[in-house]
């Protein structure tokens, strides 16, 4: 995939030799405010047919009679997919075979595991057809009881939390610590299942041609999405073509390929003719994953300094009945406080829902609002201002490991964000503050964490004769800016101007570019493509160096600078020529070179690597209704290099507005009944909207980490909600007096 | 279903169409006209991905029938810009960061013309936050909207001064 872009978005400042670091617009902005930027949903094969989901409206149980007839007979549907007829696979959509693999329901069996799972597929010649197809099948349950919530079934230790960590950790003796401790709290909290909400819908449109696949599908990790279609259908990888150049949102739930999206493959083999699929917005609250409901437990100890002698955290989740993801709640306080004990545990319920996934900042959101909550409560326990005692207890090398960081700015965070949210004024005591109005005013903080991941990306780089580069990596922009940083890093990597690079990315047929989660794209695809750069900049400079023609002759490989699409001497850069100069004379078209991007396992072993930050919020109650609204909101991030401030800045507000709807907004509710979701619409799922939007800073506090990688990336986009959501429920307390122990915050909690 | 005959005007071109009366305004756009720009999020009216101008006005165009808009003007993203010339708050946009993933954005913009329109939010950043409040973006890129919006008004009325004068 290529961008063509429009000259309207070049940058209009000068820059300085490196496009790292620069504030660049977006790059395929001019394609997204014109409506040209291509989503899966829009692509239109000849000869396509629109497929429709029918999903179960029971929780659990078995479809007992569908009405196929009354469908095929309305006018314009071609075909109905159910188990009776849906094609062959390769594989059993049950098998599993390494954790990033999940179950999926691809009409299999006539059983029903939970709400919205798809139970047909109506195939027509227009989506009102289908649709109106879909209806028509009247589907008949036999219905089992529903088991719901937190204490709806038997409680298990799950065998790993997250991906493979282990569900009970702890150093040190915490029932100790906690006898021995001058000041003990104990605090429960719950969170509710959350739905990821992208506002684009999963959509699939595929045309099978003979054995060969082509598909336009949204995909946080390409290559894997490919394994898996591959491993589903008995084909070989390359034999699939994804394109996904834009996502309209992931935050996790495009991570895996769904069954969803897979039912639109069956559905164009069956019929033979190109399918599109694109989900209901009401079908995304069951097959595309969700964060799972949390009840934690924290207790923690003090001595007579305010230091924590003991920390224990436990979380309950839920996960389905079929499959295996526990959200690793309570893992948030392996990193953050210093104490001497520390205990993390989990156990967990198995519900009739969807699996719950990946959902931007899994765990680590989850565990921060309830550790935040109750190192706010510790702090007031012992009489202390909470930025105090968070310093206090301030950890100098990783509190569960002992490991040193690879870098921590997050005491120049907390200064940074408490001097310019004017924190020092704050009184320690609740409901002291009012504003002019008479709202109650309430101050809150919380310290934000995200480990600094990197997964394995791949990249090739060209220069051609002409003096200009090509960069390919099969990278993903759900909207984080790959298309800008990557190509930003690229063009620092080739030593060329940005418009001299051609950046390829968001197609399969390109190198793997890993996944587009965890914080780690930019880091792992980065490292990547300025491997590959390095790589072709070195048969450049072979290619000169070992040219008597050449001003660079007998220069040596480290004697060379590449700059401007021109190499110097190191040590006399009156010296130099340009890459069309020697590739010329070297009477080739093109070179290229390949990187890798990876985790270097010894800095691994080393080093506790992580991003900090620290968030302050202020939040006004209505002292007679309870209505709360947040109205500041200043945050200091340091997260190692950054690419381009304007789009960090960028991710660290929309993390931290997920952080706001984490405390305030979001929830699904379940129906105890019938195990149904009742709020499955975007009226009353509540996200934030632009109302609820407060003055919001951040702040990007310098870091230099040598560690992470070569290029110093550590990883922005999940960090923001941490700390957020803490701060924001502490505001409340602050401003109310009242704990808030369950979210999001309610307005009956206030009133009490 | 008997199809109807409808006439739209869509950026500015007259389309005879024979429309299934089922066929909403956001489908008849993206799945018969390849008008894909404008998006659709929740198809209930929820979301305002979905926003285009109809006779001047913003509404969420899955919650309109075609057939109920014979004869009606409709402004789509695809003809707010003049050729590679942005219209000022598209500019806006790019400029103050107002999206991350984009699907959201063809409304937020339709629904800014819309609002803009209607004169009633001027350069009140509380008022625009409020007038656009339909308008989901999930990314939660409304700080950057919200300057891009005050950016453009400005751009706007200057540029209305200067026809006057």
């Amino acid at each position: 995939m290529t961008l063509e872009l429009s000259l309207n978005q070049q940058p209009a400042h000068a820059r300085q030799g490196s496009s790292i670091g620069q504030p660049l617009t977006r790059r395929d902005g001019f394609l997204k405010v014109t409506g040209a930027a291509r989503y899966a949903a829009d692509n239109h094969p000849p000869g396509m047919l629109y497929a429709v989901l029918a999903v179960s409206s029971i929780a659990r149980g078995r479809v007992a009679a569908l009405d196929v007839e009354a469908a095929k007979a309305h006018k314009g549907v071609v075909e109905v997919m159910t188990p009776k007829n849906r094609p062959a696979l390769a594989a059993d959509p049950d098998a599993k075979d390494h954790p990033f693999m999940f179950r999926l329901d691809l009409l299999q069996n006539d059983q029903v595991r939970y709400p919205n799972q798809s139970i047909a597929v109506v195939i027509a010649e227009t989506l009102e057809a289908a649709t109106e197809g879909a209806a028509l099948l009247s589907p008949r349950y036999e219905v089992m009881p529903a088991r719901v919530g937190l204490d709806g079934a038997e409680s298990i230790v799950p065998r790993a939390v997250g991906v493979g960590g282990p569900a009970v950790q702890h150093k040190g003796d915490v029932e100790a610590g906690l006898k021995s401790a001058k000041t003990r709290i104990e605090a429960t909290y719950e969170t509710p299942a959350q739905y990821h909400n992208a506002m684009e819908p999963h959509a699939i449109v595929v045309a099978w041609e003979g054995d060969t696949l082509s598909i336009d599908t949204p995909s946080q990790g390409l290559a894997m999405a490919q394994g898996r279609i591959a491993g589903l259908f008995g084909i070989a990888p390359e034999n699939i073509h994804i394109r996904s150049p834009f996502l309209g949102g992931g935050f996790g739930s495009k991570g895996m390929i769904s069954g969803p999206q897979v039912l639109g493959i069956l559905a164009a083999r069956l019929v033979g003719r190109p399918v599109k699929l694109v989900l209901r917005r009401e079908q995304m609250y069951g097959p595309v994953g969700h964060r799972a409901p949390t009840r934690q437990t924290l207790r923690m100890g003090m001595d007579g300094e305010g230091r924590l002698t003991a920390l224990d955290h436990h979380a309950k989740t839920a996960s389905s009945t079929f499959d295996d993801f526990f959200e690793p709640a309570a893992d948030a306080s392996h990193t953050l406080y210093a104490s001497p004990a520390i205990a993390t545990s989990h156990d967990a319920v198995r519900l009739d829902t969807g699996t719950p996934l990946f959902m931007r900042a899994p765990g680590e959101a989850t565990g921060s609002i309830a550790l935040e909550s109750a190192i706010d409560e510790a702090a007031y326990a012992c009489g202390m201002d909470p930025l105090e005692f968070r310093l206090r207890n301030y950890a100098e090398v990783e509190p569960m490991t002992g490991k040193p960081f690879s870098s921590k700015a997050l005491r120049e965070c907390y200064r940074q964000a408490a001097e310019t949210f004017g924190w020092a004024s704050r009184p320690i005591q609740p409901r002291l503050m009012r504003d002019a109005d008479g709202f109650l005013t309430g101050w809150g903080m919380g310290t934000a964490t995200f480990p600094a991941i990197m997964f394995q990306a791949e990249a090739r780089a060209v220069l051609r004769a002409d003096g200009s580069g090509v960069m390919e990596t099969g990278a993903q922009d759900m909207g984080q800016g790959a298309w800008t940083a990557f190509a930003q890093i690229a063009a620092d990597g080739l030593g060329l101007d940005i418009d001299q690079v051609d950046f390829r990315a968001g197609s399969s047929d390109l190198p793997n570019a890993g996944i587009a989660g965890g914080s780690g794209h930019t880091a792992t695809a980065g490292m990547a493509i300025h491997n590959a750069g390095a790589a072709v900049i070195a048969r450049l400079a072979d290619l000169a160096t070992g040219d008597e023609g050449s001003p660079l002759y007998g220069a040596g490989n480290e004697g060379v600078l590449a700059r401007g699409g021109r190499l110097y001497r190191r040590d006399d850069e009156s010296r130099g020529e340009s890459y069309a100069e020697i590739l010329t004379r070297a009477g080739l078209t093109e070179i290229e070179g390949h990187g890798k991007g990876a985790p270097d396992p010894a800095s691994q072993e080393a080093y506790a690597k992580h991003a900090h930050g620290a968030v302050f919020a202020e939040v006004k109650v209505d002292p007679d209704f309870g209505q709360i609204r947040v109205t500041r909101l200043v945050g200091a991030f340091a997260a190692g290099r950054v690419i381009n401030p304007r789009l960090v800045r960028s991710q660290y507000y929309g993390g931290m507005i997920w952080g706001v709807s984490f405390a305030l907004h979001e929830e699904a509710i379940t129906d105890r009944r019938s195990g149904r979701i009742q709020n499955a619409n975007l009226a009353e799922y509540h996200v934030p909207v632009n109302a609820d939007v407060p003055s919001i800073e951040a702040l990007l506090v310098h870091e230099d980490d040598p560690h992470v990688n070569a290029l110093g990336i550590k990883g922005v986009g999940e960090i923001g909600i941490t700390g957020t959501a803490g701060a924001v429920a502490n505001a409340v307390w602050h401003a109310t007096g009242v704990r808030p122990r369950r979210f999001p915050v309610r307005i009956e909690d206030l009133l009490g | 279903m008997t199809s109807l005959p409808i006439t739209l005007t869509i950026n500015g071109h007259r389309h005879q169409l024979e429309v299934d009366p089922r066929v909403t305004l956001l489908d008849l756009l993206r799945e018969r006209l390849d008008l894909t720009g404008t998006k659709k999020g929740c198809d209930r009216g929820q979301c305002g991905a979905c926003t285009v101008l109809v006779d001047g006005k913003r509404i969420n165009s899955c919650l309109a029938l075609a057939v109920s808009h014979d004869g009606a003007q409709v402004l789509t993203i695809e003809g707010v810009a003049n050729g590679e010339e942005l219209h000022p708050v598209q500019a806006a946009f790019i400029a103050h960061d107002g999206f991350q993933c984009g699907f959201c954005t063809p409304g937020q913009i339709m629904s800014t013309l819309g609002l803009i329109a209607e004169g009633q939010a001027g350069d009140d950043p509380e008022r625009i936050r409020e007038g656009l409040s339909g308008n989901i973006c999930r990314c939660a890129a409304y700080g950057g909207i919200v300057e891009a919006v005050l950016e453009a008004q400005q751009q706007l009325v200057k540029a209305d001064r200067r026809t006057a004068a």
